[in-house]
């Protein structure tokens, strides 16, 4: 499987999406 | 002493501009640039006269930023970092900037050290290095991203979470 870190674009949607995903656990799991 | 908070964050501002304006310079430009200026063979001059006064603010700037974040977070250091309740956003910021430091002092220093020949390596460490420092930078920019988030997020808590 290819690293996604080698294409900058799939860095930045990696970037993206992790942000969404912690955004999501301050929001909805652990609170602000 | 009142005026160290606001004075910390106008810092802060600016140190983190030059620290993540240089990483994105790093990663959407150089990198590139590099690439390209290999295939005509001008790809010295950028790294003897760009990439170490590049990497040198880079760094510093790095150090500039955390130690601002630092004294601006107080007496709040601690609960931040614990990801206490009411400190869970800037705790998170906290933690990635933190993450980033150590990725461009432990990692990508040490391995740009190499790649540039600023110290003895044979041709397949200085490979070896190259490829490291190009992935623990990519990583530094895919965490960039809930970094600012989260920096942006924390003064404005009841607007996002």
């Amino acid at each position: 499987m290819k690293n996604p870190l080698d294409s900058l674009p799939a860095t930045v949607v990696c970037g993206l999406a992790l942000t969404l995903a912690l955004y999501l656990v301050v929001r909805y799991a652990i609170g602000s | 002493m009142e005026a160290i908070p606001p004075l910390a964050r106008w810092f802060h501002f600016m140190a983190g501009i030059m620290w993540v304006g240089l990483l994105y310079y790093f990663n959407f430009v150089h990198v590139a640039a590099l690439k390209s200026a290999a295939a005509d063979a001008s790809a010295a001059g950028i790294n003897r006269h760009v990439t170490p006064r590049a990497l040198a603010w880079f760094r510093w700037a790095s150090v500039a930023t955390w130690l601002t974040g630092a004294a601006l977070l107080g007496g709040n250091f601690a609960a931040a970092f614990a990801l206490q309740p009411g400190h869970r956003a800037i705790g998170i910021g906290a933690w990635l900037g933190t993450i980033l430091l150590i990725n461009v002092w432990a990692l990508l220093w040490p391995a740009q050290k190499i790649a540039l020949g600023l110290v003895e390596a044979s041709e397949a460490q200085r490979i070896a290095a190259r490829r490291r420092a190009f992935l623990v930078s990519r990583l530094n920019l895919a965490l960039s991203f809930p970094l600012l988030f989260f920096m942006g997020a924390a003064g404005h808590a009841s607007a996002y979470f």
